[in-house]
């Protein structure tokens, strides 16, 4: 074998190693990095009991009610399929809103409800003036409306 | 009249010619800083749900973008100077990886000071911030491997491996957002779709992208030129330069 040969056999092999641990690394990313699990995970026992984790959706339309004299809140996070009931007690992000992505830490007790040591906004990738956002909102009125006639 | 690139690759031709573009891409780096922060801070609008705040946007991604195009050069000038054995593509990839890492850890920064009013929190081991994270080790990690090796060429080799194996983290900072649940929202910006962002406040933070890659060029140009200088101080036309009063 000429030298070139061999050094050429050297990278093939390194980089062919190389290739194997980066999917080896990202399958086990795969499995361990879940930031959170969704509502419809939770019901299918996919997230772990007795163990802290995240749920992540929105925040249910109309779910969310505040008890009096504490800052005890309670909420429902929602997939659109599956929305699990959680309780919480602290300060809430400024951009905690009915119908906005949230992200919460906690545990499932023994009623299924979540109760939740920290609650995180999770805002989406779209950026405008509030004037957009208000002709955007009103036109999708618009176009439920005329569904509806 | 044909330009014979392969005169460009000796450093001797190369440090005059950087010499001569240095001024141009700094004067553009610094027009095109002005003209972007002045449409970032005062002519783009209030965002809908994150008000004033988001306006740190026009550091963070054109930092966090820089992160990682920078890498993905300066793996390229490693690899083609592994490869072919051409002593200033190694040097550029030495001179590449402290202005990456100052965008990575302006990147990380930046976005641990827009998560604590947005998300409600400074830190989250989400798959974005921790293979974001990881790129600075990689730069760190290039860095402090080459300044151990006291044999330059040796230690270009080994740079440059370090730099081959982290590519492999680019796509993964990229593609964080798609493949797992984060924290993190997906690109606003992005080849395949429109961008979801008004147009003023785009055109806001791609004046401030141009603005980093002026300030990129001009800055590894600057360090590229010191490089070569301390790698040839025995050679005849360094000589040359210092007699005639040029350093």
């Amino acid at each position: 074998m000429k030298p070139r040969h061999k050094k050429l056999a050297v990278i093939t092999a390194g980089v062919t190693a190389l290739g194997f641990a980066a999917v080896l690394v990202l399958n086990a990313f795969q499995s361990n990095l879940v930031f959170f699990f969704s509502p419809t995970q939770v019901i299918a026992n996919e997230a772990p009991v007795d163990k802290s984790f995240r749920i992540g959706g929105l925040v249910e339309e109309g779910s969310v009610q505040r008890e009096q004299d504490s800052t005890t809140v309670r909420f429902a996070i929602t997939d659109t399929a599956e929305a699990i009931q959680v309780v919480y007690t602290g300060i809430l992000p400024d951009l905690f809103r009915e119908g906005k992505g949230v992200v919460a830490q906690g545990k499932l007790d023994s009623n299924g409800i979540f109760r939740a040591d920290e609650v995180l906004a999770k805002h989406d990738e779209n950026y405008m003036p509030p004037e957009a956002a208000l002709a955007l909102e009103e036109a999708a009125k618009a176009q439920r409306n005329s569904l509806i006639q | 009249m044909a330009i014979n690139w392969y005169k460009y690759a000796s450093p001797a031709s190369f440090y005059a010619l950087a010499g001569k573009m240095i001024p141009f891409f700094t004067v553009l780096a610094i027009g095109l800083l002005a003209t972007g922060l002045y449409i970032g801070f005062f002519v783009a609008p209030t965002d809908f749900q994150q008000g004033e705040a988001y306006r740190i946007i026009f550091i963070h991604v054109p930092a966090a973008w820089m992160s990682m195009f920078l890498y993905v050069i300066m793996a390229c000038w490693a690899g083609i100077g592994l490869a072919f054995n051409t002593r200033l593509s190694s040097m550029m990839a030495t001179a590449i990886a402290p202005t990456g890492a100052m965008f990575t850890f302006l990147a990380l920064w930046t976005g641990s000071l827009w998560g604590k009013p947005m998300w409600g929190t400074w830190w989250v081991w989400d798959a974005r911030l921790t293979s974001e994270l990881i790129l600075l080790f990689l730069y760190i990690g290039f860095m402090s491997l080459q300044a151990a090796i006291d044999d330059p060429r040796r230690a270009d080799k080994a740079g440059a491996i370090i730099a081959l194996v982290g590519v492999i983290n680019i796509p993964i900072i990229y593609f964080s957002v798609q493949w797992w649940n984060t924290l993190h929202q997906g690109a606003s910006v992005s080849v395949t779709q429109a961008p979801t962002m008004a147009s003023i406040m785009l055109t806001g933070m791609m004046v401030m992208v141009f603005a980093s890659w002026m300030y990129s060029i001009a800055v590894i140009l600057k360090r590229v030129r010191s490089i070569i200088l301390e790698r040839e101080r025995h050679t005849v036309w360094v000589a040359e330069l210092r007699r005639k009063g040029a350093l």
